[in-house]
């Protein structure tokens, strides 16, 4: 997030699209509603009536995959009626023009065909946002789970820029991480291009401080992503893999795909605290300590990077993550060794400017958001105060493209897919907690009514929902909060894990499956 | 800032400070039931009255603002009697089963009763009769215990937001509920547990599977394993497992939770959970010491690292693991292993 969670009290619209906040992020949407209570309005664009559309002041049913689209008309009004922040863009941004002459095309009557919506809704979602003073955009994997969905990003930070919301207090674009460390996980340098801070592995000069750092001799080769990964192990490139507390058998779109580049390999290494679907498939499986059992950090969706503490010791013989790691380090020759994860931290804080300022004793009570650069910052509230951080913010002016699979004869519906407030990611944790099961158990598929009757559906009914790539059976759950010929699954569930449909299209620059869409067909099963 | 007098010590306090505030700061326990930090101040169960030297009657000290020259007496004959006679207002129809309650040690009500020295029940009050509300699978409202704060009620639309209970009937049948008397299962409630968190007493309860005394426990401040939002919280453990767990005032959370964070912590302590590292041999696992399941994976690393290079690694890190694990995890790759093939479900 470009801003706190905290700011979201201070805003005068609120804008979430592409985030079922209430389910996903529940205590910030405690919070959303809390302001709005208090008089901030709130626009929501999705492809289901969430619960949060109950509380907006204009709420836009999309069509999956079209967010673009809907941004793009967004501006189009801005622009139309001279609503943008004119010296905010002068001073501080730059290639506005080419944004300009391309949301020209994306009239509120054409983007209302594309998106399935009302182009009144969109003129009046335009002008509350470009009116309000600070008005804040969230988003989560609705935005970034498509082909598109780089794209989406951008025109969602354009939308930002145009009305002179990033660098202000309680305005800003805040994606909304998923699972509690994602966002550290970024941090530290989880990823093929990215050493610790974002640095680049092929950046000669990086590449030496690291060297220099861990005192070895490292690669400038862009790594690869998971998907290449899988393509990889399948072709019998990758031998080895090493997963670390992570259900690739599950959370990955085509699960077929991935079983069979797993199964492929030559060894693999499975770290976690469960065996998951994941694990059943390796040669060797460790069993690590759970986020109780060991010290540590996460940092969160608003970037402060807070403690976690031992409360209990490791259940059995398991070991917290960095143990297992070090011990592994040390057997293959780095002899680097750590009493404690604040030693980490320190090492953290040497090579990553970000986080330079951070060590366990400033934490202790109240956690600090990067960046964070020296021991004396006391850490950033909000990014691109007085200036973006790459100087002047620029547009990207993008255009609406259609999904990778659209329906057709074979597959006539758009299957979407999502999270709910019971369940978290796989359900390795929530799956086992007796309460959170008694309120949802098994998978579903939410259906509008006037689809099920064309298909003589009724509530409960045992269906086969089948695409291009697999097929699952599950439950019929009769709704009203998504329109006709569009349905929903969340995707806990093993039985009928919705990823044997899913479809493996990457967003060609973030390398983002497109989990959002896909075209499906479904039967009942009598 | 004004100055004010509290208990014949002159300090100094900002003017916004409300009596209750100036206190806390002070370290000055005031007792509370109604009270709570993140809502406008209620004034409703009285206990926390003070004697200002010129007023005759004993104001609320959550409610009343400090004012230049305030004399304040925050636990003089007077205050202590006005307790007193609250306290023993509210068990006059309280069951008073502190030996089989869950909430025992942790209760308000009472905490107080002791403090002020109550010695026994003096007004002897019809006692309610409401049936137990066990239909969440989280928690239990037992409305006979409930003293009527407010709190639960006032959390779940003010600050939750969700507004899945009120008050039912007024008077002394006045009691928190759902609308239509209607189970708790069949109402709105998403199960986040911030009105059980606030209640004083035992009338809102986790439903517990151990039991525990909670002077027998200890309190350990962490983060939410589960989303992003960081919520801070502390787990109360005993015995070297997690029995419950209690919001803490976060950045990010200013004390509340969601299902998750609150009720979701079972896993930790869960027969699945894998205690010894496993090799799979002809198809099975079987059970090894780490010293096996190291030495192969080692053996491995080198041996496919001979025959076919570098390239041929590649790791899944992970977004549930640590800053640290995570550092780690990209340096045994790339410093160790020799490539950048690090990567994680972030897209996911
Ligand atoms: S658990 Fe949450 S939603 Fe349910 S009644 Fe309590 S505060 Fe309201
Ligand atoms: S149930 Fe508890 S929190 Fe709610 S009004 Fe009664 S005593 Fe107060
Ligand atoms: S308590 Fe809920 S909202 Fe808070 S971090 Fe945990 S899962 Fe997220």
């Amino acid at each position: 997030m470009t801003n706190s969670i905290e700011e979201v009290l201070g805003a005068d619209v609120i804008f979430v699209t592409g985030s079922n906040t209430t389910e996903n992020h529940p205590v910030i949407a405690a919070q959303m509603r809390q302001a709005i209570k208090r008089g901030t309005k709130l626009i929501v664009a999705d492809p289901r009536k969430i619960e949060l559309a109950k509380d907006a002041e204009v709420f836009l049913q999309i069509k999956p995959g079209t967010n673009v689209a809907l941004f793009n008309g967004l501006m189009n009004v801005i622009i139309e009626e001279g609503l943008q922040d004119k010296e905010y863009i002068k001073e501080r941004t730059e290639n506005y023009e080419d944004l300009e002459k391309l949301v020209k095309d994306y009239t509120p009557e054409r983007v209302a065909e594309i998106c399935g919506v009302d182009a009144n809704d969109i003129r009046k979602a335009a002008r509350l946002y470009a009116k309000a003073d600070k008005a804040g955009i969230f988003y989560a994997m609705g935005i970034t789970q498509h082909k598109s969905g780089t794209h989406g990003v951008m025109s969602i930070s354009n939308l930002a820029l145009l009305c002179g919301n990033i660098g202000v207090e309680s305005g800003g674009v805040n994606p909304l991480r998923g699972q509690n460390n994602v966002q550290g996980a970024c941090d530290m340098g989880g990823l093929p291009a990215d050493y610790p801070g974002y640095q680049k592995v092929n950046e000669s000069e990086v590449k030496e401080k690291f060297e220099k750092a861990w005192g070895v001799n490292l690669s400038s080769k862009v790594g690869l992503t998971i998907p290449e990964m899988m393509k990889a192990a399948e072709k019998g490139t990758i031998k080895f893999m090493y997963i670390m507390g992570e259900n690739p058998m599950f959370s990955d779109p085509d699960i077929n795909h991935v079983k069979k580049a797993l199964e492929n390999l030559d060894f693999l290494v499975v770290q976690d605290i469960f065996l998951t679907e994941t694990a059943e498939l390796a040669d060797v499986v460790l069993p690590a300590a759970s986020f109780a059992e060991k010290d540590g950090t996460f940092t969160n969706t608003e970037r402060r990077v807070q403690r976690i503490r031992k409360a209990i010791e490791p259940v059995g013989e398991s070991k917290p993550d960095w143990e297992i790691l070090m011990d592994i380090m040390n057997r293959l020759g780095y002899k680097k060794k750590y009493s404690h994860p604040s030693e980490i931290m320190d090492e953290i804080a040497e090579v990553t400017p970000q986080y330079g300022g951070i060590n366990y004793d400033r934490i202790e009570k109240i956690g600090l958001q990067w960046p964070c650069p020296t021991k004396d910052h006391p850490g950033t509230k909000y990014l691109h105060k007085g200036k973006c951080a790459r100087g002047k913010g620029l547009f990207m002016a993008v255009d609406h493209t259609e999904s990778a699979e659209q329906p057709d004869a074979d597959y006539p519906f758009i299957l979407t897919t999502g999270r709910m407030l019971y369940h978290y990611h796989t359900r390795t944790m929530t799956g086992r907690v007796e309460g959170l099961n008694k309120i949802s158990s098994e998978s579903y598929i939410e259906i509008n009514p006037s689809t099920a009757n064309k298909l003589g559906l009724k509530d409960g009914d045992k269906v086969k929902v089948s695409s291009r790539r697999g097929e699952i059976t599950t439950k019929v759950k009769l709704v009203d909060i998504i329109n006709d010929n569009i349905v929903f699954m969340p995707f806990h569930y093993a039985d009928g894990a919705v990823n044997y449909l899913t479809n493996t299209a990457l967003d060609s620059i973030a390398k983002i499956p497109e989990l959002k869409v896909c075209a499906v067909n479904i039967k009942k099963i009598s | 800032m004004v100055s004010i007098t509290i208990n014949g010590k002159k300090v100094k306090v900002p003017k916004d400070y409300s009596i209750l505030e100036a206190c806390k700061e002070l370290g000055i326990n005031i007792p509370t039931l109604c009270h709570d930090e993140r809502l406008e101040p209620h004034a409703a169960c009285r206990i926390c009255v003070v004697e200002i030297v010129g007023m005759e009657k004993l104001p609320t000290s959550c409610s009343t603002k400090v004012e230049e020259g305030m004399e304040i007496y925050t636990h003089s004959q007077k205050v202590r009697e006005a307790r007193k006679e609250i306290l023993n207002l509210l068990i006059s129809n309280h069951p008073l089963n502190c030996l089989m309650c869950d909430k025992s040690g942790d209760c308000k009500l009472q905490k107080y009763c002791y403090e002020y020295n109550i010695k026994e029940v003096e007004y002897v009050g019809e006692k309610k009769n409401y049936p137990i509300d066990d239909s969440n699978p989280f928690y239990i409202s037992d409305q006979n215990k409930c003293i009527d704060c407010g709190k639960c009620v006032r959390v779940c639309s003010e600050l939750q937001c969700t507004g899945a209970i009120s008050f039912s009937e007024r008077g002394f049948n006045t009691h928190v509920g759902v609308p239509f008397e209607m189970p708790l299962e069949k109402s709105d409630c998403v199960s986040c547990g911030n009105c059980v968190s606030v209640c004083p007493v035992g009338a809102l309860i986790p439903k517990r599977k151990e039991r525990f005394m909670y002077e027998e426990t200890k309190r350990v401040r962490t983060t939410c394993s589960y989303c992003g939002v960081g919520c801070q919280m502390d787990l109360i453990v005993k015995d070297n497992k997690i029995v419950e767990v209690h919001p803490a005032m976060g950045p990010s959370n200013k004390g509340l939770l969601c299902v998750k964070g609150k009720f979701g912590y079972k896993f930790v302590n869960h027969p699945d959970r894998l205690k010894k590292p496993l090799i799979k041999k002809n198809g099975k696992f079987v059970e090894a010491s780490w010293e096996e399941a190291y030495s192969l994976i080692t053996d491995k690393i080198n041996e496919i690292k001979g025959k076919y290079g570098t390239e041929s690694f590649a790791g899944l890190t992970s977004a549930r693991c640590t800053n640290e694990e995570n550092y780690l995890f990209q340096k045994l790759f790339r410093a160790v292993i020799g490539n950048n093939n690090v990567d994680h479900c972030a897209r996911l």
